[in-house]
Order: structure tokens, then C-alpha cells, then sequence
């Protein structure tokens, strides 16, 4: 029982987004006008040193903060549009945004299977249902095995796709990854890389990747730098792209 | 949707239930001092209904005989007999003493020493049943003793200066205090309640010797008279009546009153004595404690409640960020705080029902009181989280992010 209708499968994009935190003399832009287009089944790199505006923007996408200006569309939906926003943030990030975070951040009171179900949960599906597609997902990332263990009983790689499969699980437009692989070794960091790539091409959604690990940064097809609150936009590599 | 609150207390069950037994203790404590208020107010109920009367005779501008002492003449109640109404009328005398076992120092106790005239079961002052032994049937040197006084059927125990046998054991016949009752016959009780040393006796003849008003040339019998007078005791504390069936109460009463010049007080009025007068001042003393012992509870249910949710703020970002209602937010801290204080109270309450018989005066714990001690502890917790929910939903998804 989304609040937000979904139309999958058109990606995430802003224009102008802009943040200023602060008024008059003390007010410092955050954001300047960044601009991001990442389509449907697409990853893409977000790099920046600290202090670029990366956080910012990073909650602003993930409907945490809002903008001072500036537009952004999700799955084809406006979200924002120059000071005007959807009304209800929480069930947008709960039905359309999917976050994985540097550290998984697993509830470590909910086993393998409740933590990747929970969000269906919330959202009204029934807790059958919920746990069917949480198993589902958790036999596509290749946890299956560990559906009813608890977090603390897993390594840091499976804690990590835990994560993954419940950012996928509510099947939302975009992902936001914020450093998804800093904690890990250069073939899990890969594995983790692998899996959004995989992931996303299959539920057909965008992924953000927030990162500063060289590793992976060779990974994508595009890279968007951000620099002093505006974004500027780079191919990649793209060694993982099909 | 699954109950995340019972999923952590589940997942870190041993501090949640330690926690929970520890104010449960607290709480225990906080029944108690509620059965011990009822205990003195049953106390005082008890005495009223053992000492089988509907009106107490008393000294004039009085409020004796358990609350302020009375003194009336031991003929009086001859009189009272013969009022419309009265169907009996009994001599009684209170006295609170050291009682103790003789030859056994060590199992002295405080003791109520109830002087009445021996009689059958039913008479007003009697005890209205034996659990062992048998009533009184001398006129002097037996005793019937509460069985919490400890002492035992044909034990000899020592009032004053004389022995008197146990002869026979009751049951819950106490003092509003809580002190047990020793029943002993009537011109004993006189005799103890008045009774002076010898040394004292010598110097108070010396006394009335050396008066010319009482020991006049040629008159000696005048002396004997007086010392006679002064070494007999006539005075009792009380005349316990019991009134014909369908008698009024404060008809009967106003007549003793008005005809015999004597303080009368019904069953509600000696009731009322007892509660309002007599126990007031403790019972205001462990209302105050309840009320300190509730606030230490929800202070320590808060900030229990409190750590506990700071404990997971981290999560609560997460929860609130992945698009987690604050209902069910609430929900799960409210609920942890209730069942916090429900563990509490099962503990509680089965501590109190446990430690009650140890208490030297009796605890009674009532059913009405646990459902609304049950109640005002649910209360206290739903408000002692409002803290941490407070707390909780302040916490910025942003958090979880970081940056």
C-alpha cells in the first residue's frame, strides 16, 4: 500500500538543485546548482573532496534535507520543483529511495529475513508477503543461507548485501549508495560494485554511488565530480558496464 | 507488521528482564507500604468487630478507649442494662504493656492486655473464637493470648507482678497499632492497669497516715477505710454494649448520654476515631512515602527508558530514514516502557505476596489495590517514555547518513 505511486524504471533527475543553510550574512550555499541524470538500470559515481557539497547533496536526493531551489524528478515524478514539494518525504523515502550506507546499519534486533522485510512491512504488505520477497532477493544476492541469522552472526561482505537487498526490496526508482564499499577489501569492494550493477539493471533502477575508493571509481560508466556546490559530469571507465 | 518493540526486548532479554526485576523490587516495596496502610486500617476494623459491641461507653469529653485513655466506674454498666435497647453491657480495660514468657526474658513482647469479665463466646469483649485451648472461665491467673504474641497453650507468661497460664489461642485480636491482644480476667486487668510497687504502697499509707483528715484520734476505722479505698481498683476504661435486635444505635446512645453522663460512640463514630484520628498521622506518612516511592519509580522507569532509547539512536535515524511512521516509533518505546513496568509489577507483586507474613505487623494486600497499583504503574511508564519518545523523534534521519 505505497502512499507514493510507483513508475519505475525513469531514473532520478535534478536541475539546478540548490542549498543554502544559514541567512543573511552568515548563510553559506551548500549547493550552487547541481544537475544529475542517471536513467533507469544505470550507475553512476558521485565523487567529491569534503566540504564539495557531496553530503548535501546526497540528502537532498535521498529527500532527507530539502532544497532552497532548484528541481528534481524520481522515478518521473517531481519531487521538488523550485521551492514546492511532495508532502509526505517519509513514504517517498520509504516506497521510492533505497539507501545503502557505508556501514549497513542492519537493525540488530531484526534477523537477516525481518531487516530486508521490514519496509514492505511498513508500508502495509503482509508480513508473508514481505518475507517472501525479502527471501527472494536475499537467494538473488547470494544470502539466502543466512536468512535467519541475526547481523552480528554475519561478516561485514554479507552484512553489506544485506543492505543492498533491503534497499532493493520496496523495487524503488533509486538507490543511494554513501560509501558502500569503504569498509571492505579491494574483491568484496568489487563484489559490492558487481552486485549494484547487477541489481540495478535487473529491477531497472538508478544508482547513485557516493564514493571516494579508487577502487571502484574505475568502475563507472559515468562520474559526476562535485566541486563547491556545482557538479560537473565525467565518463568513466566503466569496466563493469555490459 | 511485526512488533520491533518485542524484537529487542527479545534480542537483549537479559538486561530488559534484570532491569524490570530491579524496579519490580521498588514496586514491591510500593504495594507493601499500600498493605501496610491497609493492614493498620483492617487493624482497626478488626478490634471494632472482635470486641462484638455496637456502642462504647466512655468517659465523659473523651475519645477513649483506643484513642484517648477513659476512665469509668466498674458499676456502671449495671445501669446501663437496664436502658431500652441494651441487651448486653461489659466491663473492658486496655492496657498496652511489655508482656513475656516466664523465665524467658528473650521472648518478651508488646502486647495489648484486654481485662474482661470471663464469659462466653459472643459476650462483648471476648474474643469471638479459640484456635486452641479454651476461653476463660477463672476469675483470675488464666490468660487467652494471640497467636502472634508466640506464646504457647500452658505457658505461663508474667504481666505485672503475677503469672497467668495460657489457657487458651485466637487469632488476628489486635490493638489498631497491631500490637496482640492478651486477654485476661477483668479485676487482674484492674489490678495490673493500677498497681503499684510495695515501696510505693508503704509510702503512699505513710502518707495518708500522717493526714489528720484521714487519721483522726478515735476514729481509726476512717484510716482503714481510705487505705482500703486506695488499694482497690474500681475503675474500668470502657462498658462495651450490645444493643437488641433492630435497637437504634444513636437513640441508645443519645439516652446513655443523656440519662447516665457518659461519652457514648457509635460503630461509624469509633470508626471514624480509629481512621481519622488514631491511624490519620500514619497513614499520611506512607501516603507520602507512596508518593515519593512513585516518583523514584517513574524518575528510574525514565531514565531507564531513556538510556535505553538512546541506546539506539543509530537505529531510530535508520528507522525514521528507510520511512519508519514516528507512531511506530513511539509505539515501540512506549510499549518497551510498559513492558518494562509490567515485568516490574509481576515481580513486584509476587515479591510483596512473599516478604507480607514477614512483616511483625500485618500487611494485607488487596486485590483492588494490585489492579489499581497495576494501573498507576502502566500510567507511570507511559509517562515516564514521553521523555525518550520526545528524544526519539528529534533524532534526524539525516543522521544515519552522516556528514
Amino acid at each position: 500500500m505505497a502512499d507514493v505511486e510507483s513508475t519505475p524504471g525513469e531514473g532520478i533527475h535534478i536541475e539546478g538543485l540548490r542549498k543554502r543553510y544559514g541567512r543573511g550574512e552568515t548563510a553559506v550555499d551548500a549547493l550552487k546548482g547541481a544537475d544529475i541524470a542517471v536513467a533507469a538500470g544505470e550507475v553512476v559515481g558521485l565523487v567529491g573532496p569534503s566540504g564539495s557539497g557531496k553530503s548535501t547533496l546526497l540528502k537532498c536526493l535521498g529527500a532527507v534535507t530539502e532544497p532552497s531551489g532548484g528541481r528534481m524528478t524520481l522515478g518521473g515524478r517531481v519531487i521538488y520543483d523550485e521551492g514546492w514539494r511532495i508532502p509526505d518525504l517519509r513514504a517517498l523515502r520509504r516506497d521510492r529511495i533505497g539507501f545503502v550506507f557505508q556501514a549497513p546499519h542492519l537493525i540488530p534486533f531484526l534477523n537477516v529475513t525481518d531487516n530486508v522485510a521490514l519496509l514492505p512491512m511498513l508500508a502495509g504488505h503482509a508480513n508473508a508477503d514481505a518475507r517472501a520477497r525479502a527471501r527472494e532477493l536475499l537467494e538473488a544476492l547470494d544470502v539466502g543461507h543466512r536468512a535467519q541469522a541475526m547481523p552480528s552472526q554475519l561478516s561485514g561482505g554479507e552484512q553489506q548485501r544485506v543492505a543492498i537487498a533491503r534497499a532493493l526490496v520496496s523495487r524503488p526508482p533509486v538507490i543511494l549508495a554513501d560509501e558502500p564499499t569503504a569498509p571492505l577489501d579491494s574483491e568484496r569492494a568489487l563484489g559490492v560494485i558487481g552486485i549494484l550493477n547487477r541489481m540495478a539493471r535487473e529491477y531497472r533502477t538508478a544508482v547513485i554511488v557516493v564514493t571516494h575508493d579508487e577502487k571502484i571509481i574505475p568502475t563507472f560508466e559515468r562520474i559526476y565530480h562535485i566541486r563547491d556546490g556545482r557538479t560537473h559530469e565525467e565518463l568513466g571507465e566503466g569496466r563493469m558496464s555490459t | 507488521m511485526i512488533s520491533l518493540a518485542g524484537r529487542d526486548i527479545l534480542h537483549g532479554w537479559g538486561k530488559y528482564v534484570f532491569t524490570g526485576m530491579g524496579l519490580g523490587l521498588l514496586i514491591g516495596v510500593t504495594l507493601s507500604m499500600a498493605g501496610i496502610y491497609r493492614g493498620m486500617v483492617d487493624d482497626a476494623a478488626v478490634l471494632l468487630d472482635n470486641s462484638g459491641a455496637d456502642l462504647w461507653v466512655v468517659q465523659q469529653d473523651t475519645l477513649g478507649p483506643y484513642a484517648e485513655p477513659s476512665s469509668l466506674y466498674d458499676d456502671l454498666y449495671r445501669g446501663i442494662l437496664t436502658l431500652p435497647g441494651v441487651a448486653q453491657a461489659a466491663n473492658v480495660t486496655y492496657l498496652t504493656m511489655q508482656v513475656r514468657p516466664a523465665g524467658d526474658a528473650a521472648r518478651e513482647r508488646r502486647a495489648m492486655v484486654v481485662g474482661v469479665v470471663p464469659g462466653g463466646f459472643g459476650e462483648p469483649g471476648q474474643p469471638r473464637f479459640l484456635v486452641a485451648g479454651r476461653r476463660l472461665t477463672r476469675g483470675h491467673y488464666e490468660a487467652v493470648a494471640d497467636l502472634s504474641t508466640g506464646f504457647r497453650l500452658g505457658e505461663q507468661v508474667r504481666i505485672r507482678r503475677h503469672l497467668y497460664r495460657v489457657v487458651g489461642l485466637t487469632r488476628r485480636n489486635v490493638s489498631s497499632g497491631g500490637d496482640p491482644m492478651v486477654f485476661i480476667p477483668l479485676k487482674d486487668a484492674q489490678e495490673a492497669q493500677f498497681l503499684k510497687d510495695n515501696d510505693a504502697i508503704i509510702q503512699q499509707r505513710h502518707r495518708t497516715a500522717v493526714n489528720p483528715l484521714f487519721n483522726r484520734p478515735g476514729q481509726p476505722e476512717v484510716l482503714e477505710a481510705v487505705l482500703a479505698a486506695q488499694t482497690q481498683s474500681t475503675s474500668v476504661n470502657a462498658v462495651l454494649v450490645r444493643l437488641d435486635a433492630g435497637a437504634d444505635p444513636d437513640r441508645v446512645a443519645a439516652d446513655i448520654r443523656r440519662w447516665k453522663r457518659l461519652g457514648v460512640y457509635t460503630r461509624a463514630e469509633m470508626n471514624e476515631i480509629l481512621q481519622a484520628k488514631l491511624i490519620a498521622t500514619s497513614a499520611r506518612q506512607i501516603f507520602m512515602f507512596l508518593v515519593i516511592l512513585s516518583l523514584v519509580s517513574a524518575a528510574i522507569v525514565a531514565f531507564i527508558i531513556y538510556t535505553l532509547t538512546l541506546g539506539k539512536i543509530r537505529e531510530i535515524a535508520i528507522l525514521k530514514l528507510i520511512g519508519t511512521r514516528n507512531r511506530t516509533i513511539a509505539a515501540m518505546i512506549l510499549q518497551q516502557a510498559i513492558g518494562l513496568g509490567l515485568i516490574g509489577f509481576v515481580v513486584g507483586k509476587t515479591a510483596a505476596t512473599f516478604w507480607a507474613p514477614v512483616f511483625p505487623k500485618y500487611v494485607l494486600l488487596l486485590p483492588s489495590d494490585a489492579a489499581r497499583g497495576l494501573l498507576v504503574v502502566v500510567l507511570i511508564c507511559a509517562l515516564a517514555s514521553l521523555f525518550a519518545i520526545r528524544t526519539a523523534l528529534r533524532v534526524d534521519p539525516a543522521e544515519a547518513i552522516g556528514g
